[in-house]
């Protein structure tokens, strides 16, 4: 059997293996995955950080010559082979079949920490019902002469999330005790997983028409309110105003590179499992370029809002410190009532240092700069629950804010978990696991009741310590180097003439030299580079973290604390397991075939490997 | 007699300016925000409230001690600015020249606060008693946290949504078996018609065989 058979597989479409009800609902399923919480609450901040508008040359740049490369690999070899991950990438070779193995171990353990995300989202959209909303007052202490310390000496906002949410520890090694609210929500969490994969894309392709749409409704809505708020304009124009010098540091690139590899989503086999469900004569590349846009377009749709209300908050709380030195002043002078306004604040402060210097440096007074409160940026959780949920307290109506925005990150979430789940589903369909004669039902409530299980962890006091540690371990180096690998296969040991026949006769059209391009040289060399670029930077600063701890003299900072060794070891041994298995199958493999080739009674299994399912359709068209 | 006058009036106002000054003992600060309150229904601040402040502050320790010594003027004010914040003092009318001491008044004021509020059509925060802390009501707080309710129709409507997924996957997965159970069950009755290795079908559409042997003895039997 020659290698080069790359003609068209007689693989029949009769197969029995599910498929979409239309071209819509993949292309839909993909958008969705892609797009989650990244494109909210990590993509803004990035903007922020790098220089606003001039952040967009990297990124779109990472986009061309990483994102779109790499989507379209993945898609047209799950397409081609019409497989999981596992299965696909035993397909290709038997020795690269520790890359689909080490993608599916990624999206079990995203899996596992995603949701518990979803489980706060959850939490805070069943707390939106409430008048007041709950984090906008603090509650008293015991004998009820004032507030609660901790929610005094910080913000309400901070204490709800904090303390009333999370309930965390002051250190990841006291773990306390499970959070009974907490766990309510991640079984009704862990329960939509299930209502909603319960019978893999049969069910995701239908739930993915809220999922999917819904984010953008909403992000419309808040984009149209945002836009009304006093002080949305200085966020944008904050926000966009483009200092190119930023792109000097490399670390700029770097985010962008990591950024857009992270948002496509890519190494996770949800991809492949999505595209192997597809009928093999479709057009991935242009499935590959829509989707990878799409994404990026939403990424830049949803800044919009974030920053008219992060401007908005800014304005609000330069507000606030200016009418609180008004008050001081006005009381320590007596002067009457709405003589010192916002807008005579500076000649009256100017007026009142010159006549009584002692007297003003006596109030310390707090300077108000709008610069400032504009630069405290937060990503992640912190914008979400602490920054966003305080700005939807100012907001005329906030419960109906508070609970839109709290849907549309749920969301978001969803319909990223589909693809994760999807990741984990299809490889263990297809290696059967449970006998073929069980529903698939049961397989996906298996699915779900152990990673319920395994995830009440994260519930404890120090779960939230332990989520960061699988979202900076578990879920960005190993991708890198699955997804180098999953290039390197492809190209090389594949070989790209072959690949490229495949792709031509699913999509009818000869490969651009673009594609050539980027998959033989410009992805992987710049995989590699940003991957030795990220473990440096990890490498460089000890593995630390930041506690809430109200005992800490600092507080309301967060204590800056490093990871005991016993941590260190587990955060090493999540980067690793995945990586760790390409080798490990390979070397299994390649043990195997000596051990096989040294018993003379046995048939060479040449003439089956290196095509798989591929090799049973002996007679193609040739 | 006038001079007489006169002069006891002259150490009345002597005494009480001495009694009446910022931070005298048993003085107390008030500062009143009438704009941050009522904006544009603001009403100034003249002798008449300065007056209802004095009948409101007597009331006060009326209420509390539930002696009716206290008149409007054991009531001092003074230092009145434009803020609008001065200070006031409770003589005592059963002594002479002294002051009530500060803790009846801090109690008496906290006793009615909601009165005093109420009769300038403000609140704790717009009429400050400077030293004199407020006791803050607590939220209200139903007897079953919304949370709990809103989460009881979400996890409802999701548990409804797997039930119907699931039994409708059963009734799907049983209809497929008895369609093939069925088929199955057609196939066998096709196979059961075969009587003695000939299938019926043959039997019928083709011409019996004729036994020669009796064939011939119909010849014997004569035609009706």
């Amino acid at each position: 059997m020659s290698k080069d058979l790359s003609a068209a597989p007689e693989i029949s479409e009769e197969d029995g293996r599910p498929k979409w009800d239309n071209k819509f609902q993949y292309i839909l399923s993909c958008i969705g995955f892609a797009v989650g919480l990244g494109n909210v609450w990590r993509f803004p901040y990035l903007c922020q950080i790098h220089g606003g508008g001039a952040f967009l040359i990297p990124y779109f740049i990472a986009l061309l010559f990483e994102g779109i490369p790499l989507l379209h690999l993945e898609l047209a070899l799950g397409q081609y082979l019409r497989k999981g991950s596992i299965g696909a990438w035993n397909s290709i070779s038997p020795y690269l079949g520790g890359v689909g193995v080490g993608s599916w171990i990624v999206s079990v353990l995203v899996s596992l920490y995603y949701n518990t995300v979803l489980t706060w989202v959850m939490w805070y959209f069943i707390n939106s019902f409430q008048e007041p909303l709950p984090w906008s007052v603090c509650p008293l202490n015991e004998n009820r002469t004032g507030f609660n310390e901790e929610c005094y000496e910080s913000t309400s906002v901070n204490y709800f999330w904090y303390r009333k949410t999370l309930n965390i520890t002051p250190d990841i090694a006291e773990s306390g005790k499970l959070q009974w609210w907490l766990i309510l929500c991640l079984a009704a969490c862990w329960l939509v997983v299930y209502l909603c994969t319960i019978r893999g894309i049969e069910t995701t392709g239908k739930a993915i028409y809220v999922t999917a749409i819904f984010p953008y409704l909403v992000l419309t809505i808040f984009l149209i309110q945002g836009l009304t708020l006093p002080g949305a304009t200085e966020g944008l124009i904050y926000l966009f105003t483009p200092n190119l010098n930023t792109l000097k540091n490399p670390r700029v690139w770097l985010d962008a590179a990591t950024q857009i590899f992270f948002s496509l989503s890519l190494a996770f086999g949800g991809l492949i499992a999505f595209a192997s469900y597809n009928p093999t004569k479709n057009d991935c590349e242009k499935d590959a370029v829509t989707v990878a846009i799409v994404n990026s377009m939403t990424s830049l749709y949803a800044s919009i809002p974030v920053f008219s209300v992060l401007g908005f908050k800014a304005t609000t709380a330069y507000w606030d410190c200016l009418d609180r030195n008004i008050i001081n002043i006005i009381n320590e002078f007596d002067l009457p009532e709405e003589s010192i306004m916002r807008q005579n604040y500076t000649s009256w402060i100017s007026f009142l240092n010159s006549s009584y210097p002692e007297k003003i440096a006596g109030l310390k007074l707090k300077s108000c700069d709008l610069q400032e409160f504009l630069d405290q940026s937060v990503s992640g959780t912190g914008l979400a629950f602490i920054v966003f949920t305080q700005a939807i307290i100012l907001m005329p109506g906030s419960q109906a804010w508070a609970i839109l925005f709290f849907i549309m990150l749920f969301s978001l979430g969803l319909s990223s978990m589909f693809g994760n789940i999807e990741g984990v589903f299809t490889p263990l369909l297809e290696l059967q696991i449970i006998p073929k004669s069980a529903p698939k039902e049961l397989l996906s409530g298996i699915i779900c009741l152990i990673s319920f299980l395994i995830a009440l962890s994260f519930t404890l006091g120090s779960g939230s310590y332990w989520i960061d540690i699988f979202d900076r371990y578990a879920g960005s180096v190993p991708l890198l180097v699955i997804a180098f690998f999953e290039v390197i296969g492809v190209v090389y040991i594949y070989k790209i003439k072959r690949f490229s026949k495949d792709v031509e006769w699913m999509t009818g059209r000869k490969l651009n030299l673009y594609w050539q391009i980027t998959w033989r040289f410009i992805s992987p060399l710049l995989l590699l580079i940003v991957f030795m670029a990220f473990v440096t930077l990890q490498m460089q600063r000890p593995p630390s973290y930041t506690a809430w701890n109200p005992k800490y003299e600092g507080f309301p900072m967060k204590e800056e604390k490093v990871y005991p060794p016993w941590v260190q070891a587990i955060c090493v041994l999540l980067a690793a397991l995945p990586c760790v298995c390409v080798p490990l199958v390979a070397l299994f493999h390649l043990v195997k075939q000596k051990r096989r080739s040294k018993d003379p009674s046995f048939v060479p299994p040449e003439v089956f490997s290196c095509h798989g399912a591929n090799s049973n359709f002996s007679h193609t068209k040739e | 007699m006038l001079r007489a006058l006169l002069l006891t009036l002259s150490i009345v106002a002597i005494a009480h300016a001495e009694l009446c000054k910022p931070d005298a003992q048993n003085a107390f600060k008030v500062r009143i925000s009438i704009k941050t309150a009522l904006g544009d229904n603001a009403y100034a601040w003249d002798a008449n409230e300065e007056y209802l402040f004095k009948a409101m502050v007597a009331f006060a320790m009326r209420r509390y001690s539930s002696k009716s010594t206290t008149q409007i003027s054991n009531v001092l004010l003074c230092n009145v600015t434009d803020r609008v914040s001065f200070w006031f003092v409770v003589t005592d009318s059963s002594k002479n020249v002294t002051t009530v001491p500060g803790s009846e008044v801090e109690a008496a004021i906290r006793m009615n606060r909601n009165r005093i509020n109420n009769a300038f059509l403000l609140s704790d925060k717009t009429l400050q008693f400077l030293k004199i802390t407020s006791t803050l009501s607590p939220p209200v707080e139903p007897s079953t946290p919304v949370w709990l309710i809103v989460f009881g129709v979400v996890l409802c409507l999701i548990v409804a949504g797997i039930v119907f997924l699931i039994v409708s996957g059963i009734q799907k997965h049983k209809k497929k078996n008895k369609d093939s159970t069925e088929r199955e069950n057609l196939e066998e009755k096709v196979e059961v018609t075969l009587e003695n290795g000939i299938p019926c079908e043959a039997l019928d559409l083709k011409p019996g065989h004729i036994n020669g042997v009796f064939a011939a003895d119909d010849e014997r039997f004569t035609s009706l």
